[in-house]
């Protein structure tokens, strides 16, 4: 059996997250290739569904992400999104996928914080082994 | 149905047709990624017609290639995967335009920011992980949907924040090109920290000499009006169209009455031992006029300090003075918005850097530059706090809360020649002093900027290549530097009769509320972020809206001036072209879905959504396309454009293909 990669889904918002990623790649800054990016224009688009089907698709762990509180591009979306990520968190908890969700606020010039982000999650998951919704990958 | 429904139903109701162009990016993605595995792998996905590897796809040769595949293959979606939609993907979109395709049917994948730049040495996994990327693309690019931009009509009127250097310079500009300028600044004169240096460097100009007569350009403009101590408060609206206000601080005095002639100081008995103009030193009265060189030449009440005794109502002859003025506010709408809100000194105080705050003789560059100016507090004669004597002694420290892991790691640019030339106009002045600078590195760049420096090497200025690493107080008030001049091993202890802190920029608290107030990132080192490093160094990502000077980091006179014309430039571009393109994407309600139940409504931060009648009102005009409220709709009657729930979730669905790449 191949070693446990976690799969790893980022939802970035366009006008900090996004382009503190983008920092991260032109600061060449390394970190594992277990992520992939959606991109949306606030993180207060991202719909709980969103996380449920990501689970549903094997995901095993979703981070969420956006402007610090404050810097907004819409003023408060992040509020919302803020709000709305602990709801999903308790809701996963329950559900018994604790931990696989995380919330975390990125600038646009904090690249080394996103490539810390994503090493730090990604171990954090592999720790905590495949989701239990995760289908086919050990068979 | 309108006719952008039918072209909708029309795109819908084909088959995707989606052609991929995978871009090599010269080595910057094809050394990590095999792009031609990419391509070969996303032939293979539905809906794909094309899938191509170019050397550069932005390139000339690149763009004609997608659109002939449009026009040849019949392609009705394009993907790119290349680099950031932060700088290219107004390219595409305008290329896919240019050969008849709705921009809003290109869609872009970065395989080089968040895949080839950050998996450099790991081709096999970085790979993978472009192909699955591009799947998620192609999987979004068959839901694409046309959209329109609309066209705003553009005030054609400027808002400069800040009258400094910097904003001076962009509102004479834009003035000159004929477009009615706001000058907002907070503080009671025009001029910035420009006003207070004594020379300015290489030339050692005198720094008002040079300064005055543009302030008075400034005010002399008939485009400009200049609205002095008054500060922005509130910012809505959007390219073409911001809505600002801006509180009028009271004077406690009529601006049009009042000459400025100085009566009312001369009688004030209230003698205030702080100068704001001269850094702390010196004193002022209640009622004073900032500076002689002041613009507007106006005086001001310093209210916390007042005793209300009348005598400068009586003085004045002009019955300029109001004890019961109150702020005001003004509303005004402008098209676009340059920002040159500027930045303070680094203050060493608080944590008591070489003695700073702790011994009277340490002092900083701009307190430096107040004494050796003629009209400063002592006439231009230089002379340490302690005892008012002329200093035989001077030592210059570099990198004061600049290149410092305790304070700011980035160089603030200008400090190393500014010491160059306060130390020589101490050699100039008084030719016996002991002058010494003391630094890490110098940092001469630009024209006759080395000349200068050698020029100082050559007048006797010793240099030590160290910084102190103690410094103490002598009982006559000496100052002792402890320093090692790494060139020679040597460790030194300096007597000193005075320190100048050769201090570097940090941003200041106004400006970050301007900053929050507009949306503008912020740099890692606290200054306002530009959209791009190189290609768009005034722009910043909000349209209409652009920075420059100290705002945007450390940076020189001559810089600074260059920025204020570059902002005047971009930001007249709209003015003179009189109107702008909003984006397409907002909300909008699928009625027949739509359950009246207002949910949305509370979530819109700009107010775009509203029940009326039983029925949800959207107003796009209003409506920033955040997608906030859509989260909210029980129903999935409201959704936002370009990214809706099934736009999304057809990339969320194919983000794991576990082992099918």
């Amino acid at each position: 059996m191949a070693e446990f990669e976690p799969n790893i889904l980022t939802f970035n918002c366009n006008w900090c997250s996004y382009a503190g990623a983008d920092l991260a790649g032109v600061s060449r800054l390394q970190y594992p290739t277990n992520n992939r990016i959606v991109r949306v224009m606030c993180s207060s688009r991202i719909e709980p569904t969103f996380i449920l089907e990501a689970l549903k698709e094997g995901a095993d762990g979703i981070l969420v992400t956006g402007c610090h509180i404050g810097d907004c591009h819409y003023i408060e979306g992040n509020v919302h999104t803020d709000e709305r990520m602990k709801e999903m968190m308790d809701a996963l908890e329950h559900l018994g996928l604790g931990g696989r969700l995380r919330l975390e606020w990125v600038s646009a010039a904090e690249g080394k914080k996103f490539q810390e982000t994503i090493t730090e999650f990604v171990e954090n998951i592999r720790a905590l082994g495949p989701s239990p919704l995760r289908k086919g990958v050990d068979d | 149905m309108t006719e952008q429904e039918a072209v909708t139903e029309t795109i819908k109701a084909e088959e995707p047709r989606i052609g991929a162009f995978i871009c090599e990016c010269g080595v910057n993605i094809g050394g990590a990624v095999d792009c031609q595995a990419v391509a070969d792998y996303v032939a293979t996905l539905p809906n794909v017609t094309t899938a191509v590897v170019n050397k550069y796809t932005c390139s000339d040769a690149g763009q004609a290639e997608i659109k002939n595949a449009i026009k040849e293959l019949g392609l009705n979606r394009v993907l790119v995967a290349s680099c950031t939609p932060k700088t290219h993907e107004p390219i595409f979109r305008a290329c896919v335009e240019e050969a008849g395709l709705n921009p809003y049917l290109f869609e872009f994948v970065n395989i080089r920011e968040h895949c080839s730049w950050i998996h450099m040495w790991e081709k096999e996994d970085a790979t993978h992980k472009a192909k699955e990327m591009v799947r998620m693309g192609v999987a979004r690019a068959a839901k694409l949907e046309p959209l329109q931009s609309s066209e705003v009509p553009v005030t054609n009127k400027a808002l400069v924040i800040g009258a400094g250097v910097t904003g001076m310079q962009a509102a004479l500009d834009i003035g000159d090109m004929g477009f009615q300028v706001y000058l907002v600044e907070q503080g009671p004169s025009i001029g910035g920290k420009m006003a207070q240096l004594d020379k300015t460097f290489p030339t050692n100009d005198c720094s008002i000499c040079i300064l005055g007569p543009k302030m008075v350009e400034v005010a002399r403009n008939k485009n400009i009006e200049i609205m002095s101590y008054s500060e922005v408060e509130e910012v809505d609206g959007y390219v073409g169209n911001f809505k600002v206000k801006v509180k009028h601080k009271p004077r406690y005095l009529n601006i049009d009455d009042c000459s400025g002639c100085g009566l009312c100081t001369e009688k004030c008995p209230v003698e205030v031992p702080y100068t704001e103009f001269n850094e702390g030193i010196g004193t002022r009265k209640a009622i004073y006029v900032p500076f002689p060189q002041a613009v507007p030449l106006r005086a001001l009440v310093d209210k916390s300090v007042c005793i209300d005794c009348g005598a400068c109502s009586k003085a004045c002859e002009r019955g300029a003075i109001d004890m019961e003025q109150q702020e005001t506010f003004s509303e005004l709408d402008v098209g676009v918005i340059v920002v040159a809100a500027g930045y303070q000194v680094y203050d060493p105080e608080p944590q008591h850097e070489y003695g700073f705050g702790l011994y009277d003789n340490v002092i900083t560059t701009m307190e430096f530059e107040r004494l050796i100016n003629a009209s400063g507090p002592t006439m231009g004669k230089v002379v340490r706090p302690s005892d008012v004597q002329p200093p035989k002694s001077i030592g210059f420290v570099q990198c004061v809360g600049s290149r410092d892991k305790n304070s700011n790691i980035y160089c603030s640019s200008f400090c190393c020649m500014a010491s160059l030339k306060n130390a020589q106009l101490i050699k100039e002045k008084y030719p016996d002093t002991e002058v010494y600078i003391m630094y890490m590195d110098m940092r001469t760049p630009f024209r006759m900027y080395e000349e200068f420096y050698n020029r100082a090497r050559d007048s006797g200025i010793k240099f030590i290549r160290g910084k102190p690493a103690e410094v103490t107080e002598t009982e006559d008030h000496n100052i002792i530097a402890r320093v090692e001049d790494t060139l020679t091993g040597e460790i030194v202890n300096l007597e000193l009769d005075l320190l100048v802190l050769s201090v570097g920029a940090v941003s200041t608290e106004s400006t970050e509320k301007i900053r929050q107030i507009l949306k503008v990132s912020r740099a890692a080192d606290g200054f306002m972020m530009e959209a791009h490093p190189k290609l768009k160094p005034v722009d910043t990502t909000l349209d209409g809206i652009f920075i420059g000077g100290m705002t945007q980091g450390p940076k020189d006179i001559p810089y600074s001036i260059s920025q204020g014309s570059a902002c005047a430039a971009r930001a007249t571009r709209f003015l003179a072209q009189g109107k702008a393109l909003t984006e397409g994407i907002t909300v909008k309600v699928d009625e027949d879905i739509c359950v009246s139940c207002g949910m949305c409504v509370p979530m819109c931060p700009f107010q775009a959504l509203s029940m009326e009648e039983g029925k949800l009102n959207i107003i796009s005009a209003l409506c920033k396309g955040c997608g906030t409220c859509a989260v909210a709709c029980p129903t999935g009657a409201l959704q936002q454009s370009h990214f809706k729930n099934d736009q999304l979730l057809a990339q969320v669905k194919n983000v794991f293909a576990y082992g099918e790449v």
